[in-house]
């Protein structure tokens, strides 16, 4: 937890240099008669950024925050497990959104997390991979005409929309 | 004044059986919308604007009126039970919202955000019937240097917010407010922290894409991680004597009722502002103003009643300039302004002479609506509930996928979705070192409406700060902002000076 | 050089090509497959939007189309966000747009976009916006002359409400310090609605909005029209001289037409262009136009292009003798 603590302190601290440098693209000082220039806001706002994360390294040095005298691993191994499973499962889902579009990717995300990660029966894991999907369809497509991406399954939907209009 | 024939005439129309079923119509289409993490009033409205044309004008209106209703209700369900905040007028509802749901006591939350809605509401109407076109004229006068007065007030009300780290905080604080000024820049017209001219950052970064990503994604996995993947999300039951002792503790907060209902109210009806600033500021009022103020963000019923009173009178008070100036207070009058001019109504100063059918029917039905959207509300009441109680194994997927796609659909940008994961896994690693989330949040809604304010001001005045201080309503707003900043810095100085050895 | 800049006329509808092409039979041949994403240049609730919803609400009430059309805002960058997705469209038979000047101006100023407009689809121009210059009606300026005085003994106090910079509406605040020797302040705001409204309130001393915005205060008394920046004086407005009549030969529309993304099928094209000549010969939208002052003939196919070219160079022109691009 210690060692967390300075190294998102350190990383954030770089983040907030990187934004006023960003903000800087446009003037950061004062125009006169005009007030501040376009990128004033967001560089000073930024620097302040850059002020709270010294104050935090400098508390952790002096080890005032809690987190800065903890001994504890920021992550168990168990935690880390859970955290790469739900997270990785998740960015997996987005990747497919891309590929296969939202109704390949739903089932197979629901598939993997409630077989494999919830350990439910095949029956229960089925019938909510084939059911999220219909409902997300018409609760979307269909009620409210938000278009969801489909990936390579586009061509599929136009016999459905066919029959819907 | 003769408002009273009028306004009988038009319950007589809102209860015309067409118009009757499309308020209850309505506002359960709304509720539903509203409840959905991503989709809030102004979605709810926008896209149902097509299918209005089935009916009369008035009916359309009404139609919409109940929709817009039936959301800012809904926005409280997803904010309690997910603790994720449908819309930004419904983020200051999770504060204590999630809490108390987590502590098994969604229904009395719930309740609590329904009959909130439904007294703000209320309030809300009622000041319109009785003030409208005068409170118009005050609106009108509202300019920069006010908007900006009153932004700062509302950072003011917030300063108490966050955790006990103070570095930890502000830089919540300023990271939101930097998000916030991602796009474009209006006053030069420039491209601003595009990061390399990446088209996804053109729009900005959507309120609900670190929302989303920070309350649902982030604390998803916090949860997650907590329960080990184990326990069940609350234990959560509802029944007649709980609803009736949650009603009973429900009286104990009308003073933060009526000063819910009346700042809302007031807010919403400026242009520009909105709902979420007088949500968020009747919020902080409550705490300010509270004798315990420490069970603020730990389940305080007050913390629900807050803001769920203060966002549905200010979504009362936002009609009020749409229909006697046009201008709308908040995007989803914006759209229903674009609805009347489809029906051939032109919403303006003249609209209560020209129109009073279509006025007087549309306020009396919102008073309709507003009770219709109470009773439906409750009787989802255990519907909700059951759902809580799935096994969180179900129940976390679910979330998930109702946070990927509510992130897709405001702006119809898969960018938005890995934004959003990028916030969702950042955040749940600050929130494990306990950086304060909520005022991030905050400050990338309010930053947007502050800065161009800000700069118009100073534009108008040539770069003088004095304009702040020469306009009445502005000084006025401006020296309350200003005290309600310093109070809590010039009491950090006295507790210092009186003991300083608690310092260490 | 300053006074000959303002000598611009935009010759579009002049030209004669505002024939609006009657459908062709084999448009019948095509027909959308899925919803028709239409996407708008602005945020939601502003001038372009409620256009969009208004003629998607024709579309459904007249059962014009078999598939929806659904609207999707892409305000980003002036616009340049909505250009670079229609540009990249995935399907370009299904992706239309409903676009402003910011169609020229934007790629103009953001070269970086690599947009060029001549690979859009032409579909169908609905309508040309028209702007006037509005002043308070307390301030109990009536003419023209009158405001001139008002302006130039304020100096830079002068505040004129616009909404953005570079915008239309920072073009005609540019033009009229130029012909007039004027030193108002431009102070943008975000949307027309909210310029309208800062004038009513007097938080601004002049505006040149769209008549749509203004109206409401308008007709209330709030605001009067000092002048036109048209070719001839507007029936809605007729009080108002043309700046023509005032010896300062300067126009100035709005463009409100329906893009069709770059590599749309020519089928596609010809079926949309069929359908938004329906929607334009339309009694809601002929209502519409006349309510909201919109001025102009349906321009598509050849004659929308060429209407295009002439108008990016115009606004070329506009831009590089404001000193914003070279």
């Amino acid at each position: 937890m210690r060692m967390a603590e300075l190294v998102m302190g350190i990383v954030m601290g770089v983040f907030s240099l990187y934004l006023m440098w960003k903000s800087a693209e446009l003037p950061i000082g004062w125009i006169a008669g005009e007030g501040p220039g376009g990128g004033a806001w967001p560089f000073w706002l930024a620097a302040g950024m850059l002020v709270c994360c010294i104050a935090i390294v400098i508390r952790w040095a002096k080890r005032i925050t809690p987190q800065s005298r903890s001994e504890d691993p920021f992550m168990t191994s168990r935690t880390f497990r859970l955290f790469l499973l739900n997270a990785g499962s998740l960015i997996g889902m987005v990747a497919l959104f891309h590929i296969v579009g939202a109704y390949g990717a739903i089932p197979a995300f629901l598939i993997f997390y409630l077989r494999f990660m919830g350990g439910h029966t095949w029956r229960l894991t089925g019938a909510f991979a084939f059911v999220t999907p219909i409902v997300t369809f018409l609760f979307f497509e269909i009620a409210l005409q938000k278009t969801l991406p489909k990936g390579i399954t586009d061509p599929w939907f136009e016999p459905v929309f066919a029959f819907f209009y | 004044m003769d408002v009273l024939p009028l306004l009988i005439n038009g319950f007589i129309i809102a209860f015309e059986p067409l118009n009757l079923m499309l308020i209850v119509l309505g506002c359960a289409v709304g509720l539903f919308i509203g409840a959905m993490p991503g989709l809030g009033s102004v979605n709810g409205v926008a896209i149902l604007l097509p299918m209005t044309f089935l009916v009369p004008p008035t009916g359309a209106i009404i139609f919409l009126g109940a929709i817009y209703y039936g959301a800012m209700y809904g926005g409280a369900i997803s904010s309690i039970m997910l603790g994720i905040p449908g819309a930004s007028t419904a983020v200051a509802t999770t504060f204590d919202g999630r809490p108390m749901a987590l502590q098994g006591h969604a229904d009395k939350a719930l309740i609590a955000a329904a009959t909130a809605s439904f007294v703000g509401g209320s309030v809300g109407v009622i000041l319109f019937t009785l003030f409208a076109p005068p409170l118009a004229e005050v609106a009108l006068t509202f300019g920069a240097p006010e908007i900006f007065s009153l932004m700062l007030m509302a950072f003011a009300t917030f300063v108490g917010l966050g955790g006990d780290d103070i570095p930890k905080t502000l830089f919540s604080i300023f990271i939101g407010l930097v998000f916030g000024a991602v796009g474009l820049d209006i006053i030069s017209g420039e491209p601003r922290l595009i990061f390399g001219g990446i088209p996804g950052f053109f729009h900005g970064i959507n309120f609900l894409v670190l929302a989303i990503g920070i309350y649902g994604i982030a604390e998803m996995l916090w949860t997650i991680e907590v329960s080990q993947g184990k326990v069940m999300i609350s234990q959560a039951t509802v029944s007649y004597q709980r609803t009736m002792a949650a009603l009973r503790e429900l009286l104990t907060t009308w003073k933060t009722m009526l000063m819910g209902s009346f700042l809302g109210y007031f807010v919403g009806i400026l242009p520009a502002a909105g709902a979420t600033p007088g949500a968020l500021m009747a919020y902080g009022v409550a705490k300010t103003m509270a004798k315990d103020p420490e069970t603020y963000g730990k389940g305080n019923i007050n913390g629900i009643v807050a803001p769920e009173t203060a966002n549905n009178a200010a979504s009362t008070g936002a009609m009020l300039p749409m229909l006697t100036l046009g201008i709308p207070g908040s995007p989803t009058t914006a759209i229903l302004l674009g609805g009347m001019v489809i029906w051939g109504l032109e919403p303006g100063p003249r609209v209560f002479t020209d129109h009073p059918d279509f006025v007087w029917g549309f306020i009396a039905s919102l008073y309709a609506a507003n009770l219709f959207a109470l009773l439906i509300n409750v009787a989802f009441i255990p519907a909700f509930i059951w759902v809580l109680r799935l096994p969180f194994t179900i129940l976390a997927p679910i979330i998930f996928i109702l946070c990927i796609v509510g992130g897709f659909v405001p702006t119809m940008d898969m960018h938005d979705v890995w934004l959003m994961l990028v916030f969702g896994t950042g955040g749940y690693m600050m929130r494990k070192l306990d950086y304060p989330m909520a005022p991030a949040v905050l400050a990338i809604v309010l930053g947007p409406l502050a800065e161009p304010a800000l700069r118009q001001s100073l534009l108008i005045s040539g770069g003088s700060f004095g304009i702040f201080f020469t306009r009445p309503f502005a000084s006025v707003i401006m020296s309350l902002a200003l005290f309600l900043i310093l109070l809590p810095v010039m009491k950090i100085i006295y507790d210092r000076i009186k003991k300083p050895a608690a310092v260490k | 050089m300053r006074k000959f800049g303002t000598k611009l006329t935009s010759l579009g509808i002049a030209l004669g090509l505002g024939f609006a092409v009657a459908p062709v039979d084999s448009a019948e041949a095509w027909e959308p497959k899925k919803p028709v994403e239409f996407v708008v240049m602005a945020g939601k609730g502003g001038g372009a939007d409620k256009a969009v919803r208004f003629i998607q609400n024709i579309i459904v009430k007249n059962k014009l189309a078999s598939k929806p059309f659904t609207p999707v805002n892409k305000p980003g960058g002036s616009g340049a966000e909505a250009l670079v997705h229609v540009k990249n469209a995935s399907d370009p038979d299904h992706t239309l747009m409903f676009t402003l000047n910011s169609f020229y101006t934007t790629p103009l100023l953001q070269p970086g976009l690599g947009i060029d407009i001549k690979t859009f689809t032409p579909v169908g121009r609905m309508a040309e916006d028209t702007f006037l210059l509005w002043v308070s009606k307390k301030s109990g300026i009536k003419t023209v002359d009158q405001f001139v005085k008002a302006a130039k003994a304020a100096g830079n106090k002068w505040i004129m409400a616009g909404t953005g910079k570079n915008s239309e509406d920072n073009i005609l605040t540019d033009f009229l310090n130029k012909a007039y020797g004027l030193n108002m302040k431009y102070v943008p705001y975000k949307g027309g609605g909210r310029v309208a409204k800062e004038l009513a309130g007097e938080n601004a001393n002049s505006t040149v909005n769209n008549p749509s915005e203004q109206l409401g205060f308008y007709q209330a008394g709030k605001t009067v029209a000092l002048g036109a920046f048209t070719h001839e004086r507007l029936p809605l407005f007729k009080e108002a001289p043309t700046f023509k009549e005032l010896g300062k030969d300067f126009t100035y529309y709005m463009q409100r037409t329906v893009v069709g993304a770059p590599g749309m099928s020519e089928g596609a094209a010809a079926y949309y262009q069929g359908l938004f000549t329906k929607v334009f010969n339309s009694k809601e939208w002929q209502d519409y136009m006349k309510k909201k002052s919109l001025q102009g003939k349906f321009l598509t196919g050849k004659p929308l292009m060429s209407y295009w070219i002439e108008q990016k160079a115009i606004q070329k022109g506009i831009l590089q003798k404001m000193g914003v691009i070279k």
